[in-house]
């Protein structure tokens, strides 16, 4: 039985081959997937998880493109109630000084997102323009760069960024100029450890050989092959810097009144848990915005984790 | 010298030098302050001898460096200088020294960080060898998936939660942490029950992770299939064979979490009005009084960068291959 079965696997395959021609392979015309098509692929390979994280992060980006139309009231509007219930007028009750606080959890998620966003942003400018500098002018410059980064990275950021603000005063422009520069430490001694690998290649040299300035290796030789862990990079700094503006907001020194932002809504609703026994959706109200935090940056996280699954060739084979 | 003397003196010097430019950052932030700050304490109305008394004071009259050495002089000597506030524009002084305002306040902070670290430091380890034990099952599952999450939660999410479950719903612990100095060891320990419990399932995660994957990671080596193929019970497997290689990476790892505390507590204690230093530090910022900002700055920084101290010497010290050089 076996045996028969054996034979005709055989034959199966030699007929395969017969109808395999290399020259036919070699002369076949080559079609290179497109982008979009590749990205198709790995999108239908991705795990639950990832688009968990996908979905939530297109939900939130919705929700802060179009707040002004998704929010029945708007972001500073007073209601004579404070502290109003959930249900009729206000999904979600209003807060302390009456304004609603579902219309302040939809704008939040605008100036929260947005603020980190413009942070995580100015500090991959900084960090990771210094950091491939450093990496291809490997002189003193280097060495001065590295050795203040190791000093600025012995200070835990929180502490280090409350001290700053507590001499620049906490407005929004300070708070993001502070933490992006805080923040581009990290970026750059992650860009500076890739991107020294990539700066002793061949083409590298041949391309300063052929006269390119600093401005074109950097971005056009050593950026594009060191994307792949800078971009995981971005969605991790980013939920950092995220909970790090969250933390400020909710210990009162991030994000000024009135803009509405998710931590200090924490902060200001936060007396209402004390009836959670009364009422137990009047104790949710503090916690919907920490609640918001908390999942973008659990989705964050997650399609990080894919990401850098999917670009390190990583497989679970065990 | 031996090579495991001569790596702790270079780590330790190392540390120094950090050391000494972190202050001479913290001390630079108070030249960075915009204006003549001297009016916005003093207020408006501060009359020329008050200010130029106060800018005296603040030494504002000497140059830096000579500035810097008498500042970091009396810090050495435990005077911190005078703290802002409490100050007036017509000269009267009610201004407290900034030594008293910490003390007090600091022995609170260890107080709660040092009852985390008793709680959160073994249970992590347990977790941490179970889970490497009873690789892969619903046990190991549950408690990664848990860890995961905790760790991507803000510190004040998991504190509201903890306080609306077990403060409001069912009040077995107090919300407010306001601990006083003369409270009796176990009301002390029942008031800082939820804070500690806070701070604890957020460093717990961390250090349970890392404990297993250095033990998995040791797992795969050629001496523990020796080891397995000799006949050793899984448990001395992993207690005998496997720990004590681990014992460099799951160091480092708890004084690193441990540091982390540093920073956790400061969101921590202002949600339950813990009487602690974070809490000085925040207050202490909102009204602008630098000289205390710089002090608990100075305090925090030093601890972080003394705890890392101490995971790189104790990573050293219990290096094998350093201690048994060819």
């Amino acid at each position: 039985m076996s045996t028969t079965s054996d034979q005709m696997s055989e034959t199966e395959s030699n007929a395969q081959e017969e109808a395999y021609s290399a020259a036919g392979e070699v002369g076949m015309q080559r079609v290179r997937r497109t982008r979009w098509q590749r990205m198709r692929i790995s999108l239908s390979k991705a795990p639950l998880s990832a688009w968990f994280g996908m979905i939530v992060i297109a939900a939130y980006l919705f929700t802060a493109l179009f707040a002004p139309l998704l929010a029945p009231y708007g972001e500073a509007e007073v209601f004579a109630t404070p502290f109003a219930p959930w249900g009729g007028d206000h999904v979600f009750g209003t807060d302390q000084i009456g304004r609603d606080v579902f219309s302040r959890l939809i704008y939040g998620a605008r100036n929260t997102m947005g603020i980190a966003l413009a942070t995580t942003i100015l500090s991959f400018i900084i960090g990771g323009g210094l950091g491939l500098v450093a990496a291809i002018n490997r002189s003193w410059l280097d060495q001065f760069l590295s050795r203040f980064v190791d000093v600025l990275m012995a200070i835990p950021s929180l502490i280090f960024a409350l001290m700053l603000l507590s001499i620049f005063g906490s407005t929004i422009t300070s708070l993001i100029i502070i933490i992006a520069v805080l923040d581009s430490t990290r970026v750059f001694r992650l860009t500076r450890s890739v991107a020294i690998n990539v700066v002793v290649m061949d083409y590298v040299e041949a391309a300063k050989l052929r006269g390119e300035g600093l401005g074109w290796v950097m971005r056009k030789e050593i950026l594009p092959n060191i994307m792949p862990p800078l971009v995981a990079e971005f969605g991790l700094r980013f939920s950092f810097v995220f909970l790090t503006i969250a933390a400020l907001s909710f210990l009162g020194l991030g994000i000024q009144p009135p803009t509405a932002d998710w931590g200090s809504m924490v902060r200001d609703n936060a007396s209402l848990i004390q009836f959670a026994q009364y009422d137990l959706t009047a104790a949710f109200t503090p916690l919907l915005p920490a609640a918001a935090i908390a999942l973008l940056t659990v989705a964050v996280n997650f399609v990080v984790d894919w990401f850098l699954h999917q670009t390190s060739g990583l497989r679970d084979d065990h | 010298m031996h090579p495991v003397v001569s790596t702790v003196l270079q780590r330790l010097g190392l540390g120094a030098i950090t050391l000494f430019f972190v202050s001479l950052i913290i001390f630079a932030s108070i030249s960075m302050l915009p204006g003549d700050f001297t009016q916005a304490v003093l207020g408006q109305a501060a009359t020329e001898e008050t200010v130029a008394a106060f800018r005296k004071e603040l030494g504002l009259d000497l140059p830096a460096w000579q500035r810097y050495f008498d500042w970091i002089g009396a810090i050495a000597t435990g005077d911190l200088g005078t703290s802002f506030s409490g100050r007036s524009a017509s000269g009267v002084d009610r201004s407290r020294p900034v030594a008293d305002l910490v003390a007090p306040r600091l022995w609170n902070t260890l107080f709660l960080a040092s009852m985390t670290a008793l709680i959160a430091v073994p249970l992590a380890l347990f977790l941490g060898i179970t889970t490497a034990l009873k690789r892969n099952s619903v046990y190991d599952r549950l408690a990664n998936a848990t860890t995961l999450t905790t760790i991507s939660f803000p510190e004040f999410f998991v504190a509201y939660i903890l306080i609306v479950v077990l403060a409001s719903i069912f009040p077995v612990f107090p919300s407010l942490a306001n601990v006083t100095a003369d409270m009796p060891l176990g009301e002390r320990l029942y008031k800082t029950a939820l804070p500690a419990l806070t701070l604890t399932l957020v460093i717990v995660a961390h250090m349970m992770r890392m404990t297993r994957a250095a033990i998995i990671n040791l797992l795969a080596s050629p001496y523990i299939e020796m080891a397995r193929l000799k006949g050793v019970s899984p448990t001395n497997v992993i207690l005998k064979h496997a720990l004590p290689n681990a014992w460099a990476p799951i160091a480092t790892v708890i004084a690193f979490n441990l540091a982390y505390l540093v920073v956790g507590v400061v969101v921590v204690e202002v949600v339950f009005v813990y009487p602690g230093i974070g809490q000085l530090m925040v207050d202490a910022v909102t009204s602008r009084d630098i000289p205390v900002v710089q002090a608990c700055a100075l305090i925090f920084a030093a601890t972080y960068i003394l705890l890392n101290l101490l995971a790189d010497v104790i990573g050293i010290v219990t290096n094998p291959r350093l201690l048994h050089p060819r």
